[in-house]
């Protein structure tokens, strides 16, 4: 049996959903067992490749580059996870959009807050062009799964990839999984508690 | 004040009738166009000619055919008593010598001006109930009221009937509510009298908001004492001694026109404490309101009365049970009021045979948009729309073809040309999606676009939901972000799909009226013109292009 | 006390008259979403969570009183769908940045996104630009995270008596607001007495000072202030 072809692809979010990723500890033993991860930020790939079947996509959109980086994945990719809170609402990374637009963002980051008064770089093919508004994957490409929470934990991920590889869907209430939660799947109550851990008031 | 006082006056304004009668309109519409200085102008010509004894100038309120504002009407008695009326419309000041010089002349019409035939189609298909002093009668004074019998009905109804039996003749006459929502009218009043004894309220819902609408604004500008009666009426058959008419402060001339109303009927006893020599008690305020649509709803509109933020409260309770201040409160629209003076006098039978089985008497439009002749229009319930648009309305202008007429404003909907032959009652309206509702009736044609227009309404509601309840403040934001997309022709299918449910939340989960009835016109437009929709929609792309930054950074 | 027998989601309960369809659901065990209702608040019937089916119609259960052999669902798929909706919605309409927010983890409309399974929005974040009030002493305005439940303006004037907060604009637009739209440092009706961040059931309303996941409703002590004055407990 061939192995499945496994991507993560990092876009505008702090790399969180990735250390969770990390997280799965031995589990990541297993998982190469079966799959094979063809690109990530862990690794050491440029291109995104073709015939990618599980992707999971850290971070909002937030530039120009986000903005064909996850077309190019969607175009390439069979189920598509939008992973962790920032892919799914835009999060913190979102924040900014009540500015109004890009500009007024970089003249807050770089005039008015930067000491000594500084100016805002100057075009150039190193940094990508901002985006006017931050926008969630699925506001750009379809989305197959979404997988909240900020980050969701370790053994969530590993949760819910199992049930993505199965085609079942993720069920919140029952790993404790929300927005800006971190989860823990059912049967792991010997984990440390999250900050979502509390219980819902009714 | 007695019933002699009544016939005493009436003669007595009927002995002041002047030979010539020019009759000026003094409505919000034909003022707008200029009426005030056209009367002015005319008052200067009479003068001039030394014409004061023979010409009667008379300000009336609305002739209906607003379009050809300023309307000025002429009377001139002949030999044989009888009066021909003569019709003037697009009068300006400029004109106002010739009109003179032609009555003197005693010349049929005046060759520079622009005479309407008064027997043309437009009046010829109407049926006057409501609106059959309007334009005859001078709407602030009110000896010119009593001469064309107001407050005879108030005044069979305190000394022949007993309070059961207007009830009894309301319900008979089969009148149902004239606000848009249809409730029979007789059962409403039967809920509110059959209330303990105590204090109850009657209040006169003049928040007339439909864009598109103006038949209430109307009535109240051109024969307030209609309302006032009926209010009266009412407030005996139920028991009650204290009215409130709630008027949207858009209206500035009716407020002022009601204000005097009120004031003249106190002066001449048929308001205040003993009407006509019985024990009945009545004493009517006005309430303005500050232009939010949602206090047309009964219960927002009961909260403003109080004082408080209008807001609509689930019912039951109804207001027939709990209204003003917790007490029994009967609320009727403009128009449900000024037909019952009409029911009194005529009979509830008379009244009955009006209309449909389902829809009695008339009911009156505000006829608007791509049309030839627009205006206030009364028809008895039952026509079919065709008859309204086409006949009375003229159709539409040349070059153009009527697509679709939009009723009932911003919980309406749009019936399509080839609808047209359906009957306007209730029950057939609301089977096409669309509602009667208050009364405001606009025409499209082949350049208006459904989407559009479904945008635009909705982007009313989004304006004046009053935030209380989440499907309607919240859905009606999104439902108009996704018709701007639509229109834009930036949206996918799975935008339509999500445009869709949110119109089944916001119209089964919404608190009042306005957030139940708000999704209507995307509803009916979807129905009816679902290409104009799809023909739209694109592959799913992503974000719009406005997402992507345009500045070099 | 008369008895009403009613079936709810198939299952016989019975209800003592005047109690709401709410209430009885409860002391059933049947658990029904809500986020405007607070028990001892007047209801309002604003959030549209606790609607339910009753007889075929739709009504909500905050404010409907039970009735002789009602038949009631509570979890049709057309009312979860509908509750989802309104829960998207209103993460839709303001800024509700989950991971950043004081009430993380001790949040209603949170709780109730995962218990519905909302795990994305179907609309588009309307990002209003919301202020943040800082000027009283102890507690905390953020409108970014206000969801217009009217607890703060109900506990203000019900229990409380001072009736500080209100709502002024509409639709939208509308914002809790301290007096007459003044800064709620200088709300001179305010006596600090905490009961309306004790009854937000989300981040806008808290104690300074409190950072992410800190920040603590206390909703029991309110629980026992109404309790007390309904049970008339004055002397402990």
């Amino acid at each position: 049996m061939a192995r499945l072809r496994l991507a993560t692809v990092w876009l505008g979010g702090c790399s969180g959903c990735h250390m969770s990723f990390l997280d799965m500890d031995e589990y990541l033993i297993d998982l190469a067992e079966i799959a094979e991860v063809v690109f990530s930020p862990l690794v050491d790939s440029k291109q995104y490749p073709e015939g990618v079947d599980v992707v999971l996509v850290e971070g909002a959109v937030c530039n120009v580059e986000h903005l064909e980086m996850i077309r190019r994945v969607r175009a390439n990719s069979r189920i598509l996870i939008s992973f962790g809170d920032c892919a799914v609402t835009g999060n913190v990374s979102a924040i900014r959009n009540v500015q109004g637009g890009a500009l007024p963002v970089l003249e807050r980051a770089y005039v008015e807050l930067s000491d000594p008064s500084g100016g805002i770089p100057s075009p150039s093919d190193i940094v990508p062009k901002l985006l006017d508004r931050v926008l969630p994957v699925h506001a750009v490409v379809k989305v197959d799964t979404f997988l909240p929470g900020c980050p969701p934990s370790g053994p969530m991920i590993r949760t819910a990839l199992e049930k993505v590889l199965t085609g079942e869907p993720i069920d919140l209430m029952e790993h404790h999984l929300s927005f800006g939660g971190y989860g823990r799947p059912k049967g792991s109550e010997h984990l440390p508690a999250s900050p979502s851990s509390s219980q819902s008031h009714s | 004040m007695e019933l002699e006082d009544l016939i005493a006056l009436t003669e007595a304004e009927s002995s002041q009738h002047a030979e010539i009668e020019i009759r000026v309109c003094t409505a919000a519409g034909c003022l707008s166009s200029g009426s005030r200085s056209l009367i002015s102008a005319l008052e200067h010509a009479v003068e001039d000619r030394g014409l004061g004894d023979r010409v009667g100038l008379r300000e009336v309120g609305c002739m209906r055919l607003c379009c050809e504002g300023p309307l000025v009407s002429v009377n001139t008695s002949t030999s044989d008593g009888t009066r021909v009326p003569t019709l003037y419309g697009k009068v300006d000041a400029a004109q106002a010598p010739d009109i003179v010089t032609s009555v003197e002349q005693g010349r049929k019409s005046a060759e520079a001006l622009h005479s309407i035939d008064p027997n043309g189609p437009f009046f010829a298909h109407q049926k006057s109930v409501v609106l059959e002093h309007c334009g005859i009668v001078e709407p602030e004074r009110i000896e010119s009221s009593i001469a064309l019998g107001a407050y005879r009905s108030l005044h069979r109804a305190l000394h022949d009937l007993s309070p059961a039996e207007v009830v009894e003749q309301v319900t008979r006459s089969g009148l149902r509510g004239r606000g848009g929502a249809g409730y029979p009218t007789g059962l409403k009043w039967a809920t509110v009298a059959k209330m303990p004894p105590g204090q109850k309220y009657v209040v006169c819902n003049a928040d007339e908001g439909d864009p598109g609408a103006f038949m209430d604004r109307s009535i109240l500008e051109s024969d307030p004492h209609r309302v006032l009666e009926g209010m009266a009426i009412a407030a005996h058959a139920i028991g009650a001694n204290q009215g409130y008419i709630y008027v949207r402060g858009e209206y500035p001339i009716a407020i002022s026109r009601l204000d005097t109303a009120i004031r003249q009927a106190k002066r001449f006893g048929l308001l205040g404490s003993g009407i006509f020599d019985s024990t009945f008690n009545f004493r009517v305020d006005l309430r303005i309101g500050a232009g939010a649509f949602v206090c047309g709803e009964e219960t927002a509109l009961i909260h403003s009365i109080e004082g408080l933020r209008g807001t609509p409260h689930p019912r039951p309770p109804y207001p027939a049970e709990s209204g003003l201040w917790g007490h029994p409160t009967l609320i009727n629209n403009v128009e449900t009021y000024a037909n019952i003076p009409v029911i009194l006098r005529e009979g509830a039978d008379w009244f009955a045979q009006i209309g449909t089985e389902q829809s009695k008497g008339t009911k009156v439009f505000a006829l608007a948009g791509k049309i030839r002749r627009s205006g206030l229009v009364e028809v008895p319930m039952g026509v079919p729309l065709r008859e309204i648009v086409e006949r009375i309305g003229g159709g539409s202008p040349e070059g153009s073809s009527v697509k679709a007429v939009q009723t009932g404003g911003p919980s309406g909907g749009c019936i399509p040309a080839e609808l047209l032959d359906t009957p306007v009652e209730y029950e057939s309206l609301k089977a096409l999606g669309s509602i009667m509702g208050s009364g405001g009736m606009v025409v499209m044609d082949q350049d208006d676009d459904m989407v559009g227009v479904a945008r635009y309404f909705m982007n009313f509601c989004m304006d004046e939901s009053c935030g209380k309840c989440v499907p309607c403040r919240a859905g009606t934001v999104q439902m108009h972000r996704l018709l701007d997309r639509i229109e834009r022709g930036e949206a996918s299918h799975d935008d339509l799909v999500t445009l869709e449910d949110l119109c089944d939340l916001v119209q089964h989960a919404s608190l009042c009226g306005l957030g139940q009835s708000a999704p209507n016109p995307v509803l009916s437009t979807l129905r009816f013109f679902r290409h104009e929709y799809e023909s739209r929609l694109i592959e799913f792309s992503g974000p719009p292009s406005s997402a992507v930054s345009s500045d070099p950074r | 006390m008369a008895v009403k027998t009613l079936s709810v989601d198939g299952q016989l309960i019975s209800a003592r008259e005047g109690q709401t369809l709410l209430e009885a659901a409860r002391e059933a065990g049947i658990s029904i979403p809500t986020l405007c209702h607070l028990d001892g608040l007047n209801a309002v019937g604003a959030c549209r969570l606790c609607l339910v089916e009753a007889n075929g119609r739709l009504l909500p259960s905050c404010l409907t009183p039970v009735a002789e052999e009602m038949d009631v669902q509570t979890q049709t798929d057309r009312l979860q769908r509908y509750r989802k909706q309104i829960v998207e919605l209103l993460f839709a309409e303001r800024n509700h940045v989950c991971s950043v927010c004081v009430a993380n983890g001790n949040c209603e409309l949170q709780s109730l996104a995962m218990r519905l399974g909302v795990d994305h929005l179907r609309y588009e974040p309307q990002e209003p630009e919301c202020e943040v009030d800082l000027s009283h002493e102890r507690y905390g305005l953020d409108h970014n995270r206000c969801v217009l439940c009217t607890r703060c303006v109900r506990v203000c004037d019900e229990i409380e008596g001072a009736h500080t907060w209100d709502v002024a604009g509409r639709g939208t637009h509308c914002r809790v607001i301290t007096d007459l739209h003044q800064p709620w440092g200088d709300a001179s009706t305010c006596t600090s007495c905490g009961k309306c961040v004790m009854a937000c059931p989300t981040g806008a309303l808290f104690h300074r000072g409190s950072s992410v996941s800190e920040n603590v409703h206390d909703r029991e002590t309110l629980h026992a202030l109404i309790l007390a004055r309904e049970e008339k407990q004055w002397l402990v």
